[in-house]
């Protein structure tokens, strides 16, 4: 027997004025999996996202989730669906219990059920020592946790999350990926963006990445991640060496090309296995191209990108020094493994 | 590091029924029942009542105002208009409760505006309830505000030396009066409110429609003392059929036929806002 698609989304376009903010994108979400949407800031995750969920008109293309058409049926599609945004989209002036009970009780709860319901989301989200304070002295990651709760009040079968760790703080961010988990052992399926490769390694059944408006990869995070070889090797050149060189050495002995990133002497080098890390370090040695630092990390984004599309993974669109500077630091906290010698 | 684990949340367990898409599309409704409608338009007016609470500065403009204007009118155009500030107050009082009730109208579009940029609307956008909801809940709850508007107004009146002639079911009578052509008139505070790009906006715009209104009406002068051709729209504005009536149903207690005029005026603009209002928050998805 087959079964519908979550989403089902064909040639999707989004334009704001001329520009093409979402520019034909395919996507497939199969019943129960998660789905990850990974790709750089301006890339069109959000407004993708936002399309689906009815929150914003589809120019071209048509999308469907559980076989339900999201143009045309947009109210019976919102009865399947839980959002949570980027940006938290509770109500600042009323207490979290108050937030759970309005929305539970706009969606056709009773009172009492809202309330009991409010009362057990607060608890599964560790929330209730705050249940009655005005969301307005929530931490971030209060109000995020805060967010993802009311968007499962009446347990929607497909859930939206935008970035839902962009800012939570490396334990939050493990109890978000357990909810998240959690979610999808219940039966729901999940739909999420994110730009951390990392993230959607350790959740996603499938990704796709998106890369101005445009998909340009598909599969497993094993799959992606084989694109680029296992692991990398990040070396940071001292100053004056030759960068020319070190690029003909990396070529010879790792057989791969190697990535400048923007800071000024630092250098990717995409590798098969994490082994032939050595290997380079000696051919740079013989060549007498001198290192500052080495570590050896998993993929970044920022390779993945330049093996799929040819360039890094700012974003060109809004590419503001300010913007640029935070994808950097957010790209760089991918978990590394320090290569211990 | 054992205060660091104090505070670790639980890990969240999911012990209730596994979810089903199957089940869950056959159970969603292609449309919105008037009761549903209905409901949700009070949990929103529940909420603005919970926010009207928790800001009371809100209620700054339907406080002061009232007071303010009474004396300040009351004492400056009394001599001018009829010769001394008694015999100014049945005339003034009503003109006065129209006033700030329809300046109270522009306050809920301007804070409707605000409150839709804030995060939280996207959820009500997201959310399958009835797209009426989130504008009228706001208005039920501004009743609170109309009604504070206009009683304040007369009891200020009263306190200045104001004898309404239509005794106490003439007063009620008038307040219920203006309380619903305020809540009518605020259709096209809320439409505004929907089209502007800004909160900052909402606020020029109502102005531009608000003092045409208020000032070229009956409110503060006797209209035979206009010209001929201001005193014509003068006698159009529906504005000046609301004070006529207030003062008809608060200085002699009678309903009038500008009563009749009013609640026609106001019917019809909430059926041409109330869809505009509607049509244009569905377009700002
Ligand atoms: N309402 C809008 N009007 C005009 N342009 C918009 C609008 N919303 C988004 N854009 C543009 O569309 C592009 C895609 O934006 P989007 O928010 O979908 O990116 P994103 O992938 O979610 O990025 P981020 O990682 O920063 O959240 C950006 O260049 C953005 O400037
Ligand atoms: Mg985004």
């Amino acid at each position: 027997m087959t079964t519908t698609a979550a989403v089902e989304a064909t040639g999707l376009v989004k334009e704001f004025g001329r520009f093409r903010a979402v520019d034909g994108i395919d996507l497939e979400v199969r019943q129960g999996e998660v789905f990850g949407v990974l790709g750089p800031n301006g890339a069109g995750k959000t407004t993708a996202l936002r399309m689906l969920a009815t929150l914003l008109p589809i120019d071209a293309g048509r999308a469907r989730v559980f076989g339900v058409d999201v143009a045309r049926e947009a109210h019976r599609v919102r009865q399947l669906i839980g959002i949570t945004g980027q940006f938290a989209s509770v109500d600042e002036d009323l207490t979290a219990t108050e937030n759970l009970w309005m929305f539970g009780r706009l969606q056709g709860l009773r009172s009492g059920d809202a309330r009991a319901s409010a009362r057990r989301l607060l608890e599964q989200f560790g929330l209730e020592e705050a249940a009655d304070r005005p969301i307005s002295q929530f931490s971030g990651g209060m109000r995020r946790r805060l967010d993802l709760a009311a968007s499962l009040i009446t347990r929607p079968p497909l859930i939206f999350l935008d970035e839902p760790t962009t800012g939570l703080d490396p334990r939050t961010r493990g109890q978000m990926w357990d909810t998240i988990r959690g979610l999808v052992a219940e039966g729901c399926t999940v739909l999420l963006t994110t730009q951390y490769l990392d993230e959607a390694d350790q959740l996603a059944d499938r990704i796709a990445v998106i890369d101005r408006g445009r998909k340009v990869a598909e599969g497993t995070p094993e799959e992606l991640k084989a694109s680029v070889g296992d692991s990398t090797l990040q070396l940071r050149l001292a100053p004056g060496a030759d960068v020319e060189v070190a690029r003909q050495v990396v070529r010879r002995v790792a057989g791969t090309e190697p990535v400048l990133t923007p800071e000024s002497g630092r250098m990717n080098v995409p590798l098969e296995t994490a082994d032939r890390a050595a290997d380079v370090l000696i051919a740079f040695r013989q060549a007498g191209v001198s290192i500052i630092s080495v570590s050896v990390a998993q993929p970044t984004l920022d390779e993945v990108f330049l093996a799929i599309t040819g360039h890094g993974a700012e974003s060109e669109h809004e590419a503001t020094d300010d913007n640029a500077a935070t994808t950097k630091t957010k790209l760089d906290t991918t978990t590394k493994t320090k290569l211990e010698v | 590091m054992s205060t660091l684990t104090a505070d670790v949340t639980p890990a969240p367990n999911f012990a209730l029924r596994p979810v089903d898409p199957a089940a869950a599309v056959a159970a969603t409704r292609a449309h919105i029942s008037v009761g549903e409608t209905l409901s949700q338009t009070l949990i929103m007016a529940w909420r603005a009542l919970k926010k009207m609470r928790r800001n009371l500065e809100q209620f700054m403009d339907v406080t002061v105002q009232p007071l303010l204007f009474t004396a300040m009118f009351a004492y400056l155009f009394g001599g001018a208009v009829s010769g001394d500030v008694h015999s100014y107050l049945p005339l003034l009082i009503p003109g006065i409760v129209a006033q700030t009730v329809l300046t109270t109208c522009m306050a809920t579009g301007v804070q409707l505006r605000e409150d839709m940029e804030k995060g939280v609307f996207d959820r009500f956008k997201a959310l399958p309830m009835a797209r009426i909801a989130p504008l009228a809940g706001p208005m039920i709850a501004d009743l609170v505000r109309y009604v504070i508007a206009a009683g304040l107004t007369f009891v200020t009146g009263l306190i200045i030396g104001y004898r309404p002639g239509g005794g106490v079911f003439g007063v009620l009578g008038a307040v219920l009066l203006a309380v619903l052509t305020g809540w009518s008139l605020a259709w096209i505070f809320t439409w505004v409110g929907t089209i502007a790009k800004s909160a900052k906006s909402v606020q020029g715009m109502s102005m531009l429609i608000l003092f045409p209104l208020t000032f070229l009406s009956n409110a503060f002068v006797p209209v035979s003392t206009l010209p001929g051709w201001l005193a014509a729209f003068v006698k159009v504005n529906p504005v000046s059929h609301l004070v006529s009536a207030t003062r008809d149903l608060a200085n002699q207690g009678v309903v009038s036929a500008e009563a009749g005029w009013t609640l026609l005026a106001c019917l019809g603009v909430i059926l041409v806002f109330a869809p505009l209002s509607v049509r244009s928050y569905r377009k700002q998805l």
